[in-house]
Protein backbone atom coordinates (compact mmCIF):
# COMPACT_ATOMS: atom_id res chain seq x y z
CA UNK A 1 0.00 0.00 0.00
CA UNK A 2 0.89 3.63 -0.07
CA UNK A 3 3.75 5.13 1.81
CA UNK A 4 3.39 8.39 3.62
CA UNK A 5 4.51 11.50 1.81
CA UNK A 6 4.49 13.52 5.04
CA UNK A 7 4.95 12.35 8.62
CA UNK A 8 4.33 14.79 11.45
CA UNK A 9 5.14 13.95 15.04
CA UNK A 10 4.59 15.88 18.25
CA UNK A 11 4.28 19.16 16.38
CA UNK A 12 3.84 22.16 18.66
CA UNK A 13 3.39 25.84 17.94
CA UNK A 14 2.43 28.66 20.27
CA UNK A 15 1.30 32.13 19.30
CA UNK A 16 0.96 34.87 21.92
CA UNK A 17 -1.90 33.73 24.14
CA UNK A 18 -2.77 30.55 22.25
CA UNK A 19 -1.27 27.09 21.84
CA UNK A 20 -2.14 26.61 18.16
CA UNK A 21 -0.74 23.06 17.90
CA UNK A 22 -0.59 20.84 20.97
CA UNK A 23 1.69 18.02 19.85
CA UNK A 24 0.12 16.85 16.59
CA UNK A 25 0.89 13.40 15.17
CA UNK A 26 -0.30 12.51 11.71
CA UNK A 27 0.59 10.90 8.40
CA UNK A 28 -0.35 12.14 4.95
CA UNK A 29 -0.57 9.19 2.53
CA UNK A 30 1.24 9.47 -0.78
CA UNK A 31 -0.72 9.78 -4.03
CA UNK A 32 -3.94 10.68 -2.28
CA UNK A 33 -6.20 13.64 -1.67
CA UNK A 34 -6.25 14.30 2.06
CA UNK A 35 -8.90 16.59 3.48
CA UNK A 36 -8.27 18.46 6.71
CA UNK A 37 -11.51 19.58 8.33
CA UNK A 38 -12.14 21.53 11.48
CA UNK A 39 -13.57 24.79 12.76
CA UNK A 40 -11.78 28.13 12.61
CA UNK A 41 -8.86 28.24 14.99
CA UNK A 42 -8.37 24.46 14.95
CA UNK A 43 -4.74 24.83 13.85
CA UNK A 44 -5.19 23.66 10.24
CA UNK A 45 -3.57 26.68 8.65
CA UNK A 46 -0.75 26.79 11.18
CA UNK A 47 0.09 23.18 10.50
CA UNK A 48 -0.04 23.60 6.72
CA UNK A 49 2.19 26.66 6.91
CA UNK A 50 4.75 24.79 9.00
CA UNK A 51 4.74 21.88 6.54
CA UNK A 52 5.20 24.34 3.68
CA UNK A 53 8.11 26.00 5.45
CA UNK A 54 6.37 29.38 5.72
CA UNK A 55 6.52 29.57 9.51
CA UNK A 56 8.77 27.80 12.01
CA UNK A 57 7.65 25.22 14.54
CA UNK A 58 8.38 25.35 18.28
CA UNK A 59 8.83 21.58 18.72
CA UNK A 60 8.37 18.31 16.91
CA UNK A 61 9.22 16.73 13.57
CA UNK A 62 8.00 17.12 10.00
CA UNK A 63 9.41 14.54 7.59
CA UNK A 64 8.72 14.98 3.92
CA UNK A 65 9.51 11.86 1.89
CA UNK A 66 10.19 13.37 -1.49
CA UNK A 67 11.29 11.30 -4.42
CA UNK A 68 13.70 13.90 -5.69
CA UNK A 69 15.76 15.24 -2.83
CA UNK A 70 18.03 17.19 -5.16
CA UNK A 71 15.50 19.93 -5.62
CA UNK A 72 14.86 22.61 -3.07
CA UNK A 73 11.92 21.79 -0.81
CA UNK A 74 10.01 24.88 -1.95
CA UNK A 75 10.05 23.50 -5.48
CA UNK A 76 8.25 20.39 -4.34
CA UNK A 77 5.46 22.03 -2.42
CA UNK A 78 2.94 24.26 -4.14
CA UNK A 79 1.05 26.20 -1.50
CA UNK A 80 -2.25 27.97 -2.04
CA UNK A 81 -2.84 30.38 0.86
CA UNK A 82 -6.28 31.28 2.14
CA UNK A 83 -5.65 35.01 1.67
CA UNK A 84 -5.47 36.78 -1.68
CA UNK A 85 -1.71 36.96 -2.15
CA UNK A 86 -1.78 38.12 -5.77
CA UNK A 87 -0.43 41.51 -6.83
CA UNK A 88 -3.50 43.57 -7.52
CA UNK A 89 -1.90 45.89 -10.06
CA UNK A 90 -0.88 43.07 -12.38
CA UNK A 91 -2.87 41.55 -15.21
CA UNK A 92 -3.38 37.78 -15.28
CA UNK A 93 -0.80 37.57 -18.02
CA UNK A 94 1.78 39.43 -15.90
CA UNK A 95 0.97 37.25 -12.90
CA UNK A 96 1.61 34.15 -14.98
CA UNK A 97 4.95 35.51 -16.21
CA UNK A 98 5.83 36.35 -12.61
CA UNK A 99 5.14 32.76 -11.52
CA UNK A 100 7.13 31.43 -14.44
CA UNK A 101 10.15 33.40 -13.14
CA UNK A 102 9.55 32.27 -9.57
CA UNK A 103 9.10 28.55 -10.08
CA UNK A 104 11.19 26.33 -12.34
CA UNK A 105 8.35 23.82 -12.62
CA UNK A 106 5.72 26.35 -13.73
CA UNK A 107 4.19 25.61 -17.14
CA UNK A 108 2.66 28.63 -18.93
CA UNK A 109 1.05 26.28 -21.47
CA UNK A 110 -0.75 24.52 -18.67
CA UNK A 111 -1.81 27.86 -17.21
CA UNK A 112 -3.28 28.97 -20.55
CA UNK A 113 -5.18 25.74 -20.92
CA UNK A 114 -6.65 26.08 -17.43
CA UNK A 115 -7.52 29.77 -17.93
CA UNK A 116 -9.76 28.74 -20.77
CA UNK A 117 -11.46 26.08 -18.69
CA UNK A 118 -11.92 28.52 -15.81
CA UNK A 119 -13.34 31.28 -18.03
CA UNK A 120 -10.57 33.78 -17.35
CA UNK A 121 -8.68 35.95 -19.83
CA UNK A 122 -5.01 36.92 -19.94
CA UNK A 123 -5.67 40.66 -20.24
CA UNK A 124 -7.93 40.87 -17.16
CA UNK A 125 -6.59 42.99 -14.31
CA UNK A 126 -6.38 41.23 -10.96
CA UNK A 127 -7.81 44.30 -9.24
CA UNK A 128 -11.04 43.88 -11.22
CA UNK A 129 -11.58 40.19 -10.53
CA UNK A 130 -14.43 38.95 -8.34
CA UNK A 131 -13.74 36.76 -5.31
CA UNK A 132 -14.63 33.63 -7.26
CA UNK A 133 -12.35 34.63 -10.15
CA UNK A 134 -9.44 35.23 -7.76
CA UNK A 135 -10.04 31.80 -6.22
CA UNK A 136 -10.00 30.22 -9.67
CA UNK A 137 -6.81 32.06 -10.63
CA UNK A 138 -5.06 31.03 -7.40
CA UNK A 139 -5.80 27.40 -8.16
CA UNK A 140 -4.59 27.75 -11.77
CA UNK A 141 -1.26 29.13 -10.57
CA UNK A 142 -0.79 26.14 -8.26
CA UNK A 143 -1.98 23.51 -10.75
CA UNK A 144 0.34 24.84 -13.43
CA UNK A 145 3.30 23.62 -11.43
CA UNK A 146 4.45 20.02 -11.30
CA UNK A 147 5.15 20.01 -7.57
CA UNK A 148 4.95 16.67 -5.78
CA UNK A 149 2.82 18.11 -2.99
CA UNK A 150 -0.07 20.54 -3.38
CA UNK A 151 -1.23 22.21 -0.20
CA UNK A 152 -4.49 24.10 -0.58
CA UNK A 153 -5.70 26.16 2.35
CA UNK A 154 -9.45 26.79 2.01
CA UNK A 155 -9.49 27.05 -1.80
CA UNK A 156 -13.32 27.02 -1.77
CA UNK A 157 -14.03 29.42 1.08
CA UNK A 158 -16.56 32.16 0.52
CA UNK A 159 -16.95 31.80 -3.23
CA UNK A 160 -19.94 31.12 -5.44
CA UNK A 161 -21.09 27.51 -6.01
CA UNK A 162 -20.27 27.64 -9.74
CA UNK A 163 -16.66 28.58 -9.01
CA UNK A 164 -16.43 25.91 -6.33
CA UNK A 165 -17.63 23.34 -8.82
CA UNK A 166 -15.12 24.46 -11.46
CA UNK A 167 -12.26 24.44 -8.98
CA UNK A 168 -12.99 20.91 -7.80
CA UNK A 169 -13.52 19.71 -11.36
CA UNK A 170 -10.13 20.97 -12.53
CA UNK A 171 -8.43 19.82 -9.34
CA UNK A 172 -9.68 16.28 -9.80
CA UNK A 173 -9.17 16.36 -13.56
CA UNK A 174 -5.52 17.38 -13.21
CA UNK A 175 -4.76 15.18 -10.22
CA UNK A 176 -1.92 12.83 -11.05
CA UNK A 177 -2.02 10.25 -8.26
CA UNK A 178 1.16 8.54 -9.48
CA UNK A 179 3.29 11.62 -8.88
CA UNK A 180 1.30 13.91 -6.66
CA UNK A 181 -0.28 14.22 -3.24
CA UNK A 182 -2.84 16.86 -2.34
CA UNK A 183 -3.72 18.29 1.05
CA UNK A 184 -6.93 20.27 1.16
CA UNK A 185 -8.09 22.21 4.20
CA UNK A 186 -11.75 22.96 3.73
CA UNK A 187 -15.01 24.00 5.32
CA UNK A 188 -16.98 23.30 2.16
CA UNK A 189 -17.28 19.59 2.68
CA UNK A 190 -20.49 19.09 0.69
CA UNK A 191 -18.82 19.52 -2.69
CA UNK A 192 -15.45 18.09 -1.68
CA UNK A 193 -16.78 14.98 0.09
CA UNK A 194 -16.71 12.60 -2.87
CA UNK A 195 -13.15 13.50 -3.88
CA UNK A 196 -11.37 12.92 -0.60
CA UNK A 197 -9.34 9.74 -0.09
CA UNK A 198 -8.28 10.45 3.45
CA UNK A 199 -9.80 12.70 6.09
CA UNK A 200 -8.29 14.32 9.17
CA UNK A 201 -10.55 15.96 11.77
CA UNK A 202 -8.81 18.70 13.73
CA UNK A 203 -9.92 20.86 16.64
CA UNK A 204 -8.13 23.16 19.09
CA UNK A 205 -4.66 22.12 17.93
CA UNK A 206 -5.33 18.38 18.12
CA UNK A 207 -6.35 15.53 15.82
CA UNK A 208 -9.74 14.07 16.80
CA UNK A 209 -10.11 11.39 14.12
CA UNK A 210 -8.39 10.36 10.91
CA UNK A 211 -8.79 7.66 8.32
CA UNK A 212 -9.56 6.58 4.79
CA UNK A 213 -12.83 8.25 3.75
CA UNK A 214 -14.46 5.10 2.32
CA UNK A 215 -13.35 3.02 5.32
CA UNK A 216 -14.88 5.61 7.67
CA UNK A 217 -18.13 5.50 5.66
CA UNK A 218 -18.21 1.70 5.79
CA UNK A 219 -17.38 1.59 9.48
CA UNK A 220 -19.76 4.32 10.66
CA UNK A 221 -22.48 4.10 8.00
CA UNK A 222 -22.34 7.87 7.71
CA UNK A 223 -21.11 10.46 5.25
CA UNK A 224 -18.04 12.52 6.10
CA UNK A 225 -20.34 15.50 6.43
CA UNK A 226 -22.47 13.70 9.00
CA UNK A 227 -19.32 12.61 10.84
CA UNK A 228 -18.18 16.22 11.03
CA UNK A 229 -21.44 17.13 12.71
CA UNK A 230 -20.87 14.34 15.20
CA UNK A 231 -17.15 14.82 15.87
CA UNK A 232 -17.35 18.59 16.37
CA UNK A 233 -20.47 18.56 18.51
CA UNK B 1 -22.73 5.71 -16.52
CA UNK B 2 -24.04 8.45 -14.29
CA UNK B 3 -24.05 7.79 -10.59
CA UNK B 4 -26.03 9.59 -7.94
CA UNK B 5 -23.65 9.02 -5.08
CA UNK B 6 -24.85 8.31 -1.59
CA UNK B 7 -22.24 9.92 0.63
CA UNK B 8 -22.93 7.59 3.55
CA UNK B 9 -21.76 4.46 1.72
CA UNK B 10 -18.22 3.76 0.39
CA UNK B 11 -17.93 5.40 -3.02
CA UNK B 12 -15.81 2.61 -4.50
CA UNK B 13 -18.62 0.16 -3.61
CA UNK B 14 -21.07 2.38 -5.49
CA UNK B 15 -18.81 2.28 -8.53
CA UNK B 16 -18.76 -1.53 -8.30
CA UNK B 17 -22.57 -1.65 -7.93
CA UNK B 18 -22.96 0.49 -11.03
CA UNK B 19 -20.71 -1.78 -13.09
CA UNK B 20 -22.67 -4.83 -11.84
CA UNK B 21 -25.92 -3.17 -12.89
CA UNK B 22 -24.51 -2.56 -16.36
CA UNK B 23 -23.59 -6.23 -16.55
CA UNK B 24 -27.06 -7.38 -15.47
CA UNK B 25 -28.73 -4.98 -17.92
CA UNK B 26 -26.54 -6.38 -20.68
CA UNK B 27 -24.74 -3.09 -21.38
CA UNK B 28 -21.53 -4.86 -20.45
CA UNK B 29 -20.99 -8.54 -21.16
CA UNK B 30 -18.50 -11.24 -20.29
CA UNK B 31 -15.13 -10.54 -21.89
CA UNK B 32 -15.81 -6.81 -22.42
CA UNK B 33 -13.11 -4.33 -21.67
CA UNK B 34 -13.79 -1.78 -18.94
CA UNK B 35 -12.83 1.85 -19.55
CA UNK B 36 -9.41 2.85 -18.26
CA UNK B 37 -9.44 3.94 -14.64
CA UNK B 38 -8.56 7.51 -15.56
CA UNK B 39 -11.30 7.69 -18.18
CA UNK B 40 -13.98 6.31 -15.90
CA UNK B 41 -12.91 8.65 -13.08
CA UNK B 42 -13.36 11.64 -15.38
CA UNK B 43 -16.66 10.37 -16.71
CA UNK B 44 -18.32 9.83 -13.35
CA UNK B 45 -16.44 12.68 -11.70
CA UNK B 46 -14.71 10.85 -8.88
CA UNK B 47 -11.17 10.64 -7.60
CA UNK B 48 -9.07 8.27 -9.79
CA UNK B 49 -7.95 6.52 -6.58
CA UNK B 50 -11.59 5.55 -5.93
CA UNK B 51 -11.88 3.89 -9.35
CA UNK B 52 -8.54 2.17 -8.77
CA UNK B 53 -9.85 0.74 -5.50
CA UNK B 54 -13.11 -0.38 -7.18
CA UNK B 55 -11.15 -2.21 -9.91
CA UNK B 56 -8.81 -3.79 -7.36
CA UNK B 57 -11.77 -5.01 -5.26
CA UNK B 58 -13.57 -6.39 -8.31
CA UNK B 59 -10.46 -8.31 -9.24
CA UNK B 60 -10.20 -9.77 -5.73
CA UNK B 61 -13.87 -10.76 -5.86
CA UNK B 62 -13.29 -12.51 -9.16
CA UNK B 63 -15.52 -10.19 -11.19
CA UNK B 64 -12.89 -8.85 -13.54
CA UNK B 65 -9.39 -9.70 -14.60
CA UNK B 66 -6.54 -7.41 -15.52
CA UNK B 67 -4.38 -8.35 -18.47
CA UNK B 68 -1.02 -6.70 -18.34
CA UNK B 69 -0.76 -3.82 -20.76
CA UNK B 70 -4.22 -4.53 -22.18
CA UNK B 71 -6.59 -3.34 -19.48
CA UNK B 72 -9.32 -4.71 -17.26
CA UNK B 73 -11.95 -7.12 -18.59
CA UNK B 74 -15.22 -8.55 -17.28
CA UNK B 75 -14.43 -12.18 -16.51
CA UNK B 76 -15.54 -14.50 -19.27
CA UNK B 77 -17.25 -16.88 -16.89
CA UNK B 78 -20.98 -17.75 -16.75
CA UNK B 79 -20.73 -18.50 -13.05
CA UNK B 80 -19.76 -14.85 -12.42
CA UNK B 81 -22.93 -13.64 -14.15
CA UNK B 82 -25.07 -16.06 -12.16
CA UNK B 83 -23.48 -14.83 -8.93
CA UNK B 84 -24.02 -11.17 -9.77
CA UNK B 85 -27.67 -11.76 -10.61
CA UNK B 86 -28.20 -13.72 -7.42
CA UNK B 87 -26.57 -11.03 -5.35
CA UNK B 88 -28.53 -8.21 -6.96
CA UNK B 89 -31.78 -10.15 -6.64
CA UNK B 90 -31.09 -10.65 -2.94
CA UNK B 91 -30.50 -6.93 -2.50
CA UNK B 92 -33.66 -6.01 -4.42
CA UNK B 93 -35.79 -8.40 -2.33
CA UNK B 94 -34.24 -7.18 0.90
CA UNK B 95 -34.84 -3.52 -0.03
CA UNK B 96 -38.44 -4.32 -0.92
CA UNK B 97 -39.07 -6.10 2.36
CA UNK B 98 -37.45 -3.26 4.35
CA UNK B 99 -39.76 -0.79 2.66
CA UNK B 100 -42.87 -2.89 3.26
CA UNK B 101 -41.97 -3.29 6.94
CA UNK B 102 -41.45 0.46 7.24
CA UNK B 103 -44.97 0.87 5.77
CA UNK B 104 -46.25 -1.30 8.61
CA UNK B 105 -46.92 -4.60 6.80
CA UNK B 106 -46.53 -7.96 8.55
CA UNK B 107 -44.72 -10.95 7.04
CA UNK B 108 -47.88 -12.77 5.91
CA UNK B 109 -49.28 -9.59 4.41
CA UNK B 110 -46.14 -8.91 2.40
CA UNK B 111 -46.18 -12.41 0.99
CA UNK B 112 -49.86 -12.23 0.00
CA UNK B 113 -49.30 -8.82 -1.65
CA UNK B 114 -46.52 -10.35 -3.72
CA UNK B 115 -48.69 -13.32 -4.66
CA UNK B 116 -51.62 -11.10 -5.65
CA UNK B 117 -49.36 -8.96 -7.80
CA UNK B 118 -47.81 -11.98 -9.52
CA UNK B 119 -51.24 -13.47 -10.17
CA UNK B 120 -52.52 -10.21 -11.70
CA UNK B 121 -49.52 -10.17 -14.03
CA UNK B 122 -50.25 -13.75 -15.10
CA UNK B 123 -53.89 -12.89 -15.78
CA UNK B 124 -52.90 -9.91 -17.91
CA UNK B 125 -50.65 -11.97 -20.13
Amino acid sequence: MNENIIEVSNLKKKFPGVQALKGVNLNIPEGMITGIVGPNGSGKSTMLKIISGLIVKDEGQVNINRKNKQRHLMQDIAFLPEINHLYRWMTISEMIRFHEDQFLDFSPEKANELLDFMNLKLEQKINNLSKGMVARLKLILVLSRSAEILILDEPLAGIDPASRERILESLIGEFDSANQSIILATHEIIEAERFLDHVIFMEAGEILLEGNADDLRAEKGKSIRELIGEVFE
Amino acid sequence: MDIDFNAAYPIYEQVIDEIKKEIVRGELSAGDKLPSQRKLARKIDVNPNTVQRAYREMEQRGLVETKRGKGTFIKDDDQVMVEIKKEMAATAVSNFIDEMISLGFEKENILSKVETNLKRRDDNE
